[in-house]
């Protein structure tokens, strides 16, 4: 369980995060979803105990990160944005060393080093020096850094920033399985990374927090309305608007005649009218062309909440 | 201290798993043995002594080229982002770092024991003063090396890092020679403060615990101010 509460950083004068509280549980995958600058890696470096808070309060397992930093540290695997190693090194010699660090029991770093070799696909590179590797394999090499000790909580900054779209899809299975039994915060500016890795996503703009939510929460909540675009055939505009008029729910209704009639519902935020509108058109012994529900994407609410300028949350 | 001596080891297996060990030591050897055997066709002496008087200025190259990268490289490239956020104290990363760049001066002051080896063939050698100006050196790469450590804290380029602790090292080596020109009651404290007064009473053969003392301190107020700027981070 990790408590953020208004945590505050500063650089100089420059404010990156600005009083920022959440909190997340065991288990869950956490996606920071913001634009460059937002202030992501600034509070990834706060949780990791890199540098304190200017203001405000973290607690790891109800430890405050500074007080107990040693102890905090020992739970958490964190794979820095830049993913930065040693080129000198092989594979398995860094691996080592980390996990020498880690204390990671002698007798038990066999089975370790196989095992995050299997997990991030590092077989073939272990007695590879880090320098020679393409940029995939060493993003590997970080995240098997990051998870050599069994911590629980791992924390990744951009995990997938640089990779090759296959590569891409291989790193964020690898965080959905690792996020069965850890809890993961992963950051990202890059949508449709939270939408197929994330249990829940916080939205961060220019150091604020502007939502938190699933997927689904935020794209109900920051999007009033649903669209239902509709096509039928055997009736006119004008019999359709009336026979509409029966379905509760409907706020709007445009329609368009031609060879067929088209029609754009807009709908109560949150109900589905699929299934009255459906029936009710079959009932006429009209034939649906297409019945199509438009609703809003994560993207546009995405767009919505980091384009808004200082004006909307001054 | 566990964890200072993993670091050490690594550091160590960096040094050796790149060109840097063996540039330095071999430009490290071929100096030193240039200015061996033409002193010892010079002067045709069974002695050391040439040798103890010239290594200094060569560790004044030699210790920051080895100690430059220690931090400065750490933070060039984000690792020390990883280093910092694993589970060892910031003090356990200065020593382990300061250690393996002492053991790689050590290992090479050792490597000169092969001049040593062949001038008791063919001379008699004072195994006390040999002794002794070995004990020398090592001390004064200690001193330096903590220097060298220090100031590769204080940036993120090595070669500022280099030029910095050289010239810390040149300063400390030679404030006792500015004493004709200062006022005598500053003799004292200007000679106490330079590593070149105290490596020379070592040499002598006197070991003083006054001079143990001086290296000590001075690596400890290194690896102090070190710690220092590794923890600068915190500051809120
Ligand atoms: N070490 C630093 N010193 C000064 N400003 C910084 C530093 N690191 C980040 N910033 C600034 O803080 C803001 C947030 O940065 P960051 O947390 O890296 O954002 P993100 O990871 O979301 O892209 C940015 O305006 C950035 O320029
Ligand atoms: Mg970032």
């Amino acid at each position: 369980m990790i408590q953020v509460e208004n945590l505050t950083k500063q650089y100089g004068p420059l404010v990156a995060v600005r009083d920022v509280s959440f909190t997340v549980s065991t288990g869950e995958i956490l996606g920071f979803l913001g634009p460059n600058g937002a202030g992501k890696t600034t509070t990834m470096k706060v949780l990791t105990c890199f540098m304190p808070p200017t203001a405000g309060r973290v607690t790891i397992d109800g430890m405050d990160v500074f007080e107990k930093s040693l102890e905090v540290r020992r739970r958490i695997g964190y794979l820095p944005e830049a993913n930065p190693l040693y080129p000198e090194m092989n594979v398995q010699e860094y691996l080592t060393f980390i996990a020498g660090i880690r204390g990671v029991a002698k007798a038990k770093l066999g089975d370790r080093l196989d095992a995050v070799a299997a997990v991030c696909g590092l077989k073939e590179m272990m007695r590879r020096e880090i320098g020679e590797l393409s940029k995939g394999f060493r993003q590997r090499v970080g995240l098997a850094q990051a998870m050599i000790h069994e911590p629980d909580i791992l924390i990744l900054d951009e995990p997938t920033s640089g990779l090759d779209p296959n590569q891409i899809v291989e790193i964020r299975n690898l965080i959905r399985r690792l996020g069965e039994e850890k809890t993961v915060i992963l950051s990202t500016h890059i949508l449709p990374e939270v939408q197929a890795t994330c249990d829940r996503v916080l939205i961060i703009n220019r150091g604020r927090l502007v939502a938190d939510g699933t997927p689904h929460e935020l794209t109900t909540q920051f999007h009033g309305d649903e669209q239902i675009q509709l096509e039928v055939r055997g009736t006119t505009g004008d019999l359709l608007k009336s026979a509409l008029a029966t379905v509760p729910g409907i706020v709007w209704l445009e329609v368009a005649d031609g060879k067929d009639v088209t029609a754009r519902i807009t709908a109560e935020r949150g109900s589905d009218l699929r299934e009255p509108i459906s029936r009710c058109i079959v009932d006429q012994g009209w034939t649906i062309l297409e019945l199509h529900r438009e609703r809003t994407s994560l993207e546009q609410v995405f767009r919505q909440l980091t384009s808004t300028e200082e004006g909307a949350d001054a | 201290m566990r964890n200072a001596w993993l670091l050490c080891q690594k550091e160590l297996r960096s040094y050796f798993n790149s060109p840097v060990a063996y540039i330095v030591l071999t430009v490290f050897l071929l100096t030193t043995g240039f200015f061996f055997t033409s002193s010892l066709f010079l002067y045709d002496q069974a002695t050391m002594r040439t040798l103890f008087s010239l290594v200094p200025v060569i560790f004044l190259f030699f210790v920051p080229a080895i100690t430059m990268r220690l931090l400065a490289e750490e933070k060039r490239s984000g690792s020390i982002e990883v280093l910092v956020t694993l589970p060892t104290r910031d003090w356990e990363i200065i020593v382990g770092k300061f250690l393996a760049a002492w053991g790689l001066v050590i290992v090479a002051v050792l490597l000169t024991l092969f001049y040593v080896l062949s001038l008791s063939m063919i001379g008699d050698l004072d195994g006390g003063e040999t002794f002794a100006g070995y004990l020398g050196l090592v001390l004064l790469g200690g001193a330096y090396a903590a220097i060298g450590t220090w100031s590769s804290s204080l940036t993120r380029n090595q070669i500022v890092a280099f030029i910095i602790s050289m010239a810390i090292i040149a300063a400390l080596y030679m404030v006792d020679d500015l004493l004709p020109i200062l006022p005598m009651s500053l003799a004292p404290v200007l000679q106490f403060l330079s590593t070149s007064y105290h490596y020379e009473n070592i040499s002598r053969g006197v070991i003083d615990t006054r001079d143990l003392i001086y290296y000590a301190s001075l690596i400890f107020l290194m690896l102090y101010l070190a710690h220092h700027a590794l923890a600068s981070r915190k500051w809120k």
